[in-house]
């Protein structure tokens, strides 16, 4: 054990030493090693500080089930804060704890100079562990099940919030302007227009339609305005907005941010003085890391992919890029350090994947032909605008908030945003229940299924459609 | 330069997030089987898979519902390992169940979630309120059973069956007394000891004699059903009552005394005679279980295709066997296409409450037909005074 403990505190020690001798930028780095069903109980919540949810530890006993069964193992676990936290598993051989090491190393950089990240706050871990007192204290104030009922109808939505980040809207600043754009500016001279006898213009006809305009954040816009909510609802609401915030960058940025973290591990590791044995060890854990996943693309083999045909192109670009692009060459590293700055998985993709990759990679798009997956697309622009189309809003449907008085009765109007893929019915039936929870009066959902325009309603009793 | 990097190790132990919020999983999973019963207890997972200590079955109530894309429509991305052509096949429907398949973390496609449980739970359940009913005392008291009972604390005894928390309020005690208020320096006089004492048990004597329809009118759902409710039934009567006895009969035109097992996996032909059935009950009734030493409970499965000719052949035993036994069952399958039932017709004369007979329609309706068969005492029964 102790003999264990003092091997990882070295190789972080040489790791750390090497990851600052490459240039990688990362916030101090706290490791902690600890047992499997820890380690599994933080994967699960996705933060060691989150609130108790039933659906948590579903999900728990789900992977350390597979644990167990030696199916899976979690390979790192590091969360975007300032310390950066990292865990360690016990028990595993050195060598896989200094892949993780160096793995940390680099998503601790990213999660520090990539935009997507510079919104997110850096103290969520303790942030979390507030909400999870507060919801603990809600329990004992109102009872463990109706606050478990309140959680389940939030986390049904919670994916159906504004994105933070350097594109993220501002609400309050566009509603601030939607009301003076039309006023004129005011001066002390305004009163000498009504000497002139020039009536005074109409006020103008104040839109009273609520939103203003359609809202995405349909947690936020619940949260403000449902006539039925308690104080301690709302408050349940505003926090887990704040966590999915939190950790929307983290799920638009998975392909590029474990293709960095790939990326370096395999080149930090490969600088350290490793015995034959843990060579061999090691190429066969990166091997396995980076196996293809036929029904998904595997973020780690496809990001470290992406970012090595960077380097290779821009250290030496082809006779065509330099007089086309103007690249001189030699500039590798500074590119790759630039793209894990300010892209995300779509603009990493859209830019950086091309037919050679496409093609190396043997990526492809499949559908459901009968009842068999069969492969559909081979065509690398297809392929790519396929895999990124998958991408958008992080995979979810984008569900905006069109109307809070709908026909005048206080019911609301959500209206998703049809791009070609149509939502799961029998999902769709089975959520707007919670939505209904949450608004206290019917909810309505317009999709488009089948070609046709139709309207999901539930009125507290039974589902309906048009 | 501040701290870079650091590693530690706390003491774990008391981390117990994960497990509490698990635990409160299964509850929900328990809640919901109880609910769904009556469509778990007809799970073919369950049925068919005799011997198997945990299954697995579909719980709807547990999804984690929320806005997502219809799964089966549109195009995804994937990766091979080189080579891949258009028109290649990658998978079929219902590849995998969730979360099994190595590496799955939320497939999605597959609709709904699945719950392990074991058998013991989903008994517990089903054999809460259940029992045998109109239970007589009997002459025999066959059913002993030796019964070791924790009752009494001694000063003296094995050290196995140590009383700690007895004996650390003893010395807590004796501490106090000297005026010293700590747990410490225990010594022979604070030791307490569990001791046991040995009861026997009556109770009465039972037999069950199941009958079941092997005749070819019964199809494999008639014959799913029938089985459905027999599994259950030996289930519950092994668990609850420590000596009852089986008897299997199997019949078509003919009736025959087979084992468990044979009766489980019985598929033969031909045509219905149920009043064979009922001869070879009140045959071994009379030859081994004599009423006036055991409660006797025969239950019978068939469709309720029965020879014409035989129905008043069977009314005949019936009337004969139902002064002998405690409580007779009838479970007739009701096929869709096929209502007359000319059986289930005839015993509609027969006016004794011993006599139960249900109808099923579907699997779940075998949940209803056991808590009809098995319902317990009911009020002022006083059965006893007919043998």
């Amino acid at each position: 054990m102790e003999q264990e403990f003092k091997s990882i505190a070295q190789a972080i020690e040489t790791i750390h030493d090497q990851a600052r001798k490459f240039g990688l930028d990362f916030f101090p780095v706290y490791f902690e090693l600890c047992p499997a069903d820890v380690l599994y109980a933080f994967g699960a919540y996705g933060m060691p500080t989150r609130f108790a949810h039933w659906t948590f530890g579903k999900h728990f006993y789900k992977m350390k089930l597979q644990y167990d069964f030696n199916l899976s193992r979690i390979y790192e676990l590091v969360i975007n804060s300032n310390p950066c936290y990292a865990f360690l598993l016990e028990g595993n051989d050195l060598i896989q704890n200094k892949l993780v090491i160096a793995h940390v190393f680099a998503h601790s950089d990213f999660f520090k100079n990539n935009i997507y990240f510079t919104a997110t706050s850096r103290q969520m871990v303790e942030t979390m562990a507030v909400h999870a007192a507060k919801i603990r204290e809600y329990e004992f104030k109102y009872g463990h099940r109706e606050v478990e009922i309140f959680l389940d109808a939030v986390l049904a939505i919670q994916e159906h919030i504004e994105p933070p980040g350097p594109f993220g809207y501002k609400e309050e600043e566009n509603e601030e302007n939607e009301d003076t754009r039309p006023h004129r500016r005011e001066t002390p001279y305004d009163d000498l227009w009504v000497l002139d006898g020039r009536p005074k213009e109409p006020p103008p006809e104040r839109n009273r339609k609520i939103p203003p305009r359609p809202t995405k954040d349909m947690v936020g816009f619940i949260m403000a305005n449902s006539p039925e909510l308690e104080d301690w609802q709302r408050e349940v609401m505003a926090m887990i907005r704040e966590e999915m915030q939190y950790f929307w960058p983290q799920m638009e940025t998975k392909i590029i941010n474990e293709g960095w973290a790939a990326y370096w591990h395999a080149r930090i590791i490969r600088e350290l003085d490793l015995t034959p044995a843990e060579t061999v060890d090691f190429a066969r854990l990166h091997a396995s890391v980076l196996q293809p996943g036929y029904r998904q693309i595997n973020p780690y083999l496809v990001g470290s992919k992406i970012f090595e045909d960077i380097e290779k192109r821009w250290e030496n670009p082809s006779q065509e890029e330099r007089e086309r692009y103007g690249r001189t060459g030699g500039e590798g590293r500074s590119k790759i350090f630039e793209v894990r700055s300010c892209e995300n998985d779509i603009s990493f993709l859209r830019n950086y994947l091309t037919r050679e990759l496409v093609e190396e990679l043997d990526l492809y798009l499949y559908q459901k032909v009968g009842s068999e997956w069969v492969v559909v697309e081979k065509d690398w622009e297809k392929v790519r605008d396929g895999l990124v189309s998958r991408l958008i809003n992080c995979g979810y449907p984008y569900i905006v908030v069109e109307d809070a008085d709908y026909q005048r009765r206080g019911e609301l109007y959500l209206k998703h945003r049809y791009e070609g893929l149509e939502l799961d019915v029998s999902y769709l039936e089975k959520t707007l229940p919670y939505v209904y929870l949450l608004w206290g009066r019917p909810v309505h959902l317009e999709t488009i299924i089948d070609g046709k325009t139709t309207v999901f309603s539930y009125d507290g009793k039974k589902n309906c459609r048009r | 330069m501040p701290v870079e990097y650091n590693l530690s190790r706390e003491d774990w132990s008391l981390h117990r997030k994960g497990y509490l919020d698990q635990q409160r999983h299964q509850e929900k999973v328990r809640e919901a089987i109880k609910k769904n019963l009556p469509h778990i207890i007809a799970e073919e997972s369950i049925i068919m898979g005799r011997g198997k200590k945990v299954v697995r079955v579909p719980i709807r109530s547990l999804e984690e519902y929320h806005f997502r894309f219809n799964y089966n429509q549109g195009q995804h991305a994937g990766q091979g390992s080189g080579g891949t052509r258009k028109g290649t096949v990658i998978g079929h429907e219902a590849a995998g169940g969730t979360g099994k398949g190595p590496g799955a973390g939320d497939e999605p496609g597959v609709d709904y979630y699945e719950a392990e449980v074991t058998l013991e739970e989903v008994q517990e359940m089903l054999f809460r309120d259940l029992e045998l009913p109109n239970l007589q005392e009997k002459k025999k008291p066959v059913m002993v059973s030796p019964a070791y009972e924790f009752r009494d604390v001694r000063r003296k005894g094995l050290m196995g069956n140590l009383d700690k928390k007895r004996t650390l309020l003893e010395n807590l005690k004796r501490n106090a007394m000297k005026g010293k208020l700590a747990i410490g320096g225990i010594t022979p006089e604070d030791l307490r000891f569990k001791t046991w004492e040995e009861k026997t048990r009556y109770e009465t004597s039972a037999v069950v004699l199941a009958m079941m329809d092997t005749s070819g009118s019964m199809g494999t759902y008639e014959k799913y059903i029938a089985r459905t409710f027999f599994f259950w039934m030996v289930r519950f009567l092994r668990s609850r009552y420590q000596q009852v006895d089986l008897v299997f009969i199997a019949h078509h035109t003919q009736a025959r005394e087979v084992t468990e097992e044979e009766f489980f996996a019985k598929g033969e032909s031909g045509g219905t005679r149920c009043s064979s059935a009922y001869r070879l009950a009140l045959e071994i009734i009379d030859r081994r279980y004599p009423p006036a030493d055991y409660n006797i409970y025969p239950f019978h499965f068939t469709d309720g295709d029965n020879l014409p000719s035989d129905n008043e052949a069977c009314l005949e035993a019936v009337q004969e066997l139902l002064p002998r036994v405690n409580l007779l069952g009838y479970g007739e399958i009701v096929n869709p296409y096929y209502r007359t039932s000319t059986l289930m017709n005839v015993f509609k004369r027969i006016k004794d409450d011993r006599l139960v007979t249900v109808a099923v329609k579907d699997k779940s309706e075998v949940y209803q037909a056991l808590r009809q068969f098995f319902a317990g005492p009911k009020g002022g029964e006083a059965g006893g005074t007919r043998i």
